[in-house]
């Protein structure tokens, strides 16, 4: 989908198109910093079940004794005490469009969401603030037994699947930020296929942070039964502002034998953003997994989703993309951990780093003892687009066993004098060969994106490679 | 008033070394220009400069399309006025294909032509004038949903770049070594592309080693150079003249000792 790049020239300028925020007007928000009280706040106000109180302060308990990392990206200008951890919009979740409070759907109008809805949605779980306040469920879906509701709901409504797996794949101790997570959670989705049932339309979700200082803690759980296939999208933007933001988000996904998942994200933080997710799927019995992740804007991403290969003959892929400017730090990747024979998994990066940005390839390949037969490839390609940027690859593999068959390949590249000039004497400008040139080198991810994502992300390109070159 | 006028055009490389020596041609449309000259004569390095190859300097003399002289534009300004280089060694854009490619150009160029307003070509309108331009020079469908000369041999490179010179309607099209890497009925179908094209509102400048092409693209005019100038001009017959007595008869006397 490299079509789009002349169309979206003129219209778009410099300044970060969705810096816009509406006007405040919470139902409910806890006061700033993190405390037990806070936490037993958030829980009390939600009317949750004892066990998910006391996970939520038993996670806290993680969160204040781990340290923070000191690998990846640079965290310190995180301040914990001065962030809001939980805010609620609206006291009740709206059925349909109509329902939806002006200021919530002027937002959302500005984003282009109900053309979208009309265009693709099969159901739309938009979170607004910390918690989704809004939900449609197609007929057809409700009729398979499909279950997707934001979490808070999936809670109430389904207790006990949801205490089945909930924090099974990623435990609340797993690393500060997703024990961070599990104490202050709110909002994201829940999301269960029944055996046999495939969902070909994707499953969206629109993010969006809008309260200066606000973290946003969202957390999603989706499982998806023997021989289903399910694809979920969520899209993200942000407004601007000039404190520092926080957005930590948990998604724990289970794909039972034979069946297949695909996650797809495009993020595109404003620029003071830390977004540090934890993402996790297992993969049982010849079952598919695979995670496309588009990481731009933010100020510092640390995002590595992972596949755990546990059944025999499944296959994991993670297809990444990070784009980096200015002031950016982007440490992406993927994981794959082959724990059953047989299993295979590929992991393909894009990185674009330019005016000074950092993107840092972070990988971990690991084969345990008894996954004979494994197979593995990772590719991580590097594009630069100026002598002031950066670009790096950490590598990590741990190999048990001798019976496997491992590749990788990496590579650096700049734009080409000759490319860019081949391209200019057809009529386009600079910048306008630039971005073709960079969508063209991202091409085999966004060629995996639904139609709508695709455009949008060759405008992000677009407006990013604006007065970049020359 | 001429279409391309090129006055006294001196051109140098960055590290100084003047590969053109002064030349003064002009070419209007309906006509075909060809410069014949032995390889490191400067033939290419006169195609890049024309169409504003950056690593180039002008060091004296002019370039006029339409009368205006064009040394300060980019080359991307110089094709939206109608200025269009077919290359000997055209570039690869992986990712981007070369339907998606093509109609992001005529869009560069319909919006300058209409002056700056976005003007986009409709997508059915795009999709006829592709297949029309793909059926006649004989280029399968399947190439229009590859990657821009990714991966492809020398003649199918040659045939998308006259395909884009169809598709972009340029008015004054320059060919650089076009012929090489083409089979004979590659360039029937190449030269027939071509002549088609050159009429009221277009002309060309055939840039070649040998006179094979000029068979069939038959030019108006022959221009022979060697050592950055033109050494002698004439008709199509110049070009069979070459052909038999070879270049070493055109070589003119070294200047000062240069080699």
């Amino acid at each position: 989908m490299a079509t789009t790049e002349t169309q979206v020239v003129g219209e778009i300028g410099n300044e970060y198109r969705y810096g816009f925020h509406d006007p405040e007007d919470y139902f409910f928000k806890s006061g700033r910093g993190l405390t037990r009280e806070v936490v037993a706040a958030i829980s009390e106000h939600k009317n949750e079940p004892q066990w998910m109180r006391d996970f939520r302060l038993k996670s806290l308990d993680y969160f204040e004794a781990r340290p923070m990392p000191t690998w990846g990206g640079d965290l310190s200008g995180i301040d914990f005490d001065n962030i809001y951890y939980y805010i609620k919009p609206t006291e009740n979740q709206a059925k349909s469009w109509e329902d939806l409070p002006p200021d919530i759907k002027q937002t959302w109008d500005r984003l282009g969401i109900p053309e979208a809805e009309r265009k693709f949605l099969a159901g739309v779980g938009a979170q607004y603030e910390s918690e989704v306040v809004y939900h449609k469920l197609q007929a057809d879906l409700e009729e398979k037994g499909v279950l997707f509701l934001d979490m808070d709901s999936g809670l109430r409504e389904h207790e006990e699947l949801v205490r089945q797996y909930f924090g099974t794949i990623i435990p609340q101790n797993d690393n500060k930020f997703a024990a961070l997570n599990s104490a202050v959670w709110s909002g994201g989705s829940f999301i269960y296929v029944p055996p046999g049932v495939s969902i070909e339309m994707p499953l969206q979700a629109y993010f969006r942070i809008n309260a200066e200082n606000m973290g946003q803690f969202e957390r999603t759980l989706i499982i998806v039964d023997e021989g289903a296939y399910v694809h979920y999208v969520e899209g993200c933007t942000a407004p601007i502002y000039t404190t520092d933001s926080l957005h930590s988000a948990v998604v724990e996904i289970i794909v039972k034998p034979g069946a297949r998942c695909r996650y797809t994200t495009i993020q595109n933080w404003s620029n003071n953003v830390y977004n540090l997710v934890t993402k996790r799927a297992v993969a049982y019995e010849n079952a598919t997994m695979e995670w496309v992740d588009g990481n731009l804007g933010s100020k510092q991403t640390m995002k590595y989703p992972a596949i755990w290969l546990m059944g025999e003959g499944a296959h994991g892929e993670v297809l990444s993309i990070a784009f980096a400017g200015d002031g950016q730090h982007q440490d992406a990747g993927g994981k794959a951990v082959h724990v059953a024979p047989n299993t295979s998994s590929v992991i393909t990066s894009k990185s674009i780093s330019k005016n000074g940005g950092r993107s840092s390839y972070r990988g971990l390949l690991e084969v345990a003892k008894g996954a004979t037969g494994a197979r593995s490839k990772v590719v991580c390609d590097a594009l630069i687009l100026d002598e002031d940027s950066r670009t790096d690859t950490y590598p990590y593999i741990r190999i048990d066993e001798n019976d496997v068959d491992i590749g990788h390949e990496a590579t650096v590249s700049k734009i080409g004098e000759e490319q860019l000039f081949y391209l200019m004497s057809r009529g386009l400008s600079e910048a306008e060969a630039a971005a073709m040139i960079v969508s063209g080198f991202v091409e085999p991810i966004t060629k995996e994106l639904p139609l709508e994502y695709a455009v949008e992300m060759n405008r992000l390109i677009q407006l990013q490679m604006e007065g970049s070159v020359g | 008033m001429a279409l391309l006028e090129i006055r006294n055009l001196h051109v140098s490389t960055e590290d100084g070394t003047e590969i053109v020596r002064g030349i003064d041609l002009s070419v209007d449309t309906n006509e075909i220009h060809a410069i014949m000259g032995p390889n490191g004569s400067g033939k290419s390095t006169l195609a890049y400069a024309l169409m504003g190859h950056p690593a180039y300097q002008i060091t004296e003399g002019d370039i006029l399309l339409d009368g205006e002289s064009v040394l300060e534009l980019e080359a991307d300004e110089r094709a939206r006025r109608g200025l269009f280089l077919a290359f000997q060694y055209p570039h690869a854009v992986p990712g981007v294909t070369v339907a998606s490619f093509l109609r992001s150009a005529i869009n560069a160029v319909r919006k300058a032509r209409a002056g700056g307003e976005d003007d986009p070509i409709k997508i059915p309108e795009f999709r006829k004038q592709l297949d029309a331009a793909m059926k006649q020079l004989k280029v399968p469908r399947e190439m229009a949903g590859r990657y821009l000369n990714d991966g492809f041999s020398g003649g199918e490179k040659k045939r998308v770049e006259i395909l884009q010179m169809a598709l972009l309607n340029p008015r004054l099209a320059i060919l650089d070594e076009t012929d090489s890497g083409l089979d004979i009925d590659a360039l029937r179908i190449v030269a027939g592309g071509v002549r088609e094209l050159v009429g009221p509102d277009m002309g060309a400048l055939v840039i070649t080693h040998y006179q094979r092409i000029l068979n069939y693209i038959k030019p108006d005019f022959v221009h022979v150079f060697v050592d950055g100038r033109i050494v002698r001009e004439g008709g199509p017959e110049l070009a069979e003249q070459l052909e038999a007595e070879g270049y070493e008869t055109f070589t003119p006397e070294p200047i000062g000792g240069e080699a």
